[in-house]
């Protein structure tokens, strides 16, 4: 028996103790947002924060998580709504085919948080996101969305990932979010 | 899930002396793989081609851990991962190169698993931490149930991916001593692009100047140009004793060409390989100059 803290939450499973954490998650915890990319370590879309640091879930053996706390993209909203960094990402149409951005936003979580309320550059933040591919947005708006949730944190004072809102938000966005959450979940379906 | 990782054994020891003891019993059967931040082995593994069915997981090693600065340099733990080198504020000071390097291993994903003693035991010659710790001097601890002992850097590698270090032991911390006074640190790394990529000519250069200016100390020390890092002697030898000039750059340069062997593989021809090592020499050289009219 593994125990750790999911998303704030205390966890139990029972699994063979190399079982990779990505596969944990998905098939034991019912967590389908963390993605399965490459299986090697180099597309990013199965990040989640171990202890506060982005890992890649399908390096990590589940027997290495025991008594740790682990956070996946369904915990970094806020009490069900989006945080300030996924409603960045919404507004600025940083997500297109969506199967990069769970990971992005867990990297780009764990970089808020050490920016403290400081807007990070857009090297920096580029520099973050180096280990998180995708195929679809040319990386520009998710830059952009990640300095604009920085900007809205820092403006309301609060932590990178709270609910502070992010300017431009639009109907649009929202839409958009929808619909590529829509193919995200038949993606996960699919993948079994 | 990958049905493969469902049959492998992991054993997890609750104290370095129980994983020396459970290690050393396993060499007479099937030899425990030591586990550590496990972004080599889980390549492997996911890939298909476990290295062997019985682990032996390190993470929860206390006595493996750490940074301790001390008199005459610093001691890392087998587990320091290169996320904790980079963020390291006395390892920013006393050791750039080795921050540097650190900063290029992977992406942060990597970097926040990866450890210095599982870089160093993986023994790729694109290990990009490999060079910087040669040109440091730096020594590595290894213990096995039977005792201690330490093995220079530079003697840890018999031939490709193949270190001293015997099955039953375990590298437990590296130390570096720190660099002579007015020093220069250097730190290179060639790949296709910025982030994530191998390196086709890792290089690490580290030299002193004495009163008269005149090079006293020098390591040059290159990872992908052999099957082993190694330490370009013939160009060191070349520099010893000589100011920082051109004439004396172009002279290493030469005798580089007599001490690296590189080879054609799928990331680069020799020639090229072979190129860049004399470039990057040569740009640390320039840069020590640099620095040294700045000072
Ligand atoms: C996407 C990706 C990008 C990468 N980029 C780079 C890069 O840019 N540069 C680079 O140099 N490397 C890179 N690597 C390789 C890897 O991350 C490093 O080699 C890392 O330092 C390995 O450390 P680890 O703790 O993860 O080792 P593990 O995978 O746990 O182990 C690696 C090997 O070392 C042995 N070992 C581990 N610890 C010990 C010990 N204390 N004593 C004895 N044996 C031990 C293991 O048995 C195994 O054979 C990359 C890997 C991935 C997946
Ligand atoms: S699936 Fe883990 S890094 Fe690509
Ligand atoms: S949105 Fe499609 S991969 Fe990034």
């Amino acid at each position: 028996m593994i125990e750790f803290v999911l998303n704030g939450r205390g966890r139990r499973v029972r699994v063979p103790p190399m079982k990779r954490l990505l596969d944990v998650l998905r098939e034991d915890c019912s967590l389908p947002g963390t993605k399965e990319g490459c299986g090697e370590g180099e597309c990013g879309a199965c990040s989640v924060l171990l202890d506060g640091r982005t890992v890649c879930s399908c390096l990590v053996p589940v027997v290495q998580v025991r008594g740790a706390r682990v956070v996946t993209v369904e915990g970094l909203d806020r009490g069900g709504r989006p945080s300030a960094l996924q409603r960045a990402f919404i507004d600025l149409g940083a997500a297109q085919c969506g199967i990069c951005t769970p990971g992005m936003l867990v990297t780009a979580a764990e970089l808020l948080r050490h920016a403290r309320g400081r807007v990070p550059s857009e090297e920096e933040v580029r520099e973050a996101l180096a280990g998180n591919l995708c195929r679809c947005t040319g990386y520009q708006k998710i830059v952009d969305a990640v300095r604009a949730a920085a900007r809205g944190a820092s403006r309301d004072g609060a932590a990178g990932t709270s609910g502070a809102r992010a300017p431009g938000r639009s109907r649009a966005g929202t839409a958009r979010a929808k619909r590529s959450r829509t193919a995200r979940t038949k993606r996960s379906r699919r993948r079994g | 899930m990958r049905s493969a990782l469902s049959t492998l054994e992991v054993v997890r020891p609750r104290s370095l002396d129980h994983a020396l003891e459970a290690l050393g019993r396993s060499v007479s059967g099937e030899r425990l793989v030591p586990l550590a931040g496990g972004t080599d082995l889980f390549v492997y593994l996911n890939a298909g081609t476990p290295p062997g069915t019985r682990y032996l997981d390190l993470w929860g090693l206390r006595e493996l851990r750490g940074i301790r600065v001390r008199d005459g340099g610093v001691r890392l733990g087998a587990l320091t991962t290169f996320r904790e080198i980079r963020e390291h504020p006395v390892l920013g000071r006393r050791f750039p190169s080795l921050v540097a390097a650190a900063a290029e291993v992977g992406a942060w994903q990597i970097q926040n698993r990866a450890t210095l003693a599982g870089n160093i035991a993986n023994a790729s010659p694109a290990g990009d931490s490999l060079p910087v710790l040669m040109a440091h001097d730096a020594k590595v601890d290894v213990r096995s149930a039977r005792g201690a002992r330490e093995v220079a850097f530079e003697r840890l590698y018999r031939g490709y991916r193949e270190l001293t270090v015997d099955a039953d032991e375990l590298i437990t911390a590296v130390t570096l001593p720190f660099p002579p006074a007015r020093s220069f640190p250097f730190f290179r790394k060639v790949g296709t692009r910025r982030a994530q990529s191998i390196s086709k000519v890792v290089f690490s250069g580290l030299l002193a100047l004495d009163r008269e200016r005149r090079i006293a100390h020098v390591r040059l020390a290159y990872g992908s140009v052999a099957p082993v890092t190694l330490r370009a002697r013939r160009a060191e030898r070349a520099l010893r004793g000589e100011p920082l000039a051109a004439s004396v750059a172009a002279r290493a340069r030469a005798a580089l060409a007599e001490d690296i062997a590189p080879i054609d593989d799928i990331r680069s021809s020799r020639d090229y390989r072979l190129a860049v090592a004399g470039n990057l020499l040569e740009q640390f050289l320039r840069a020590a100059a640099e620095s040294r009219a700045r000072r």
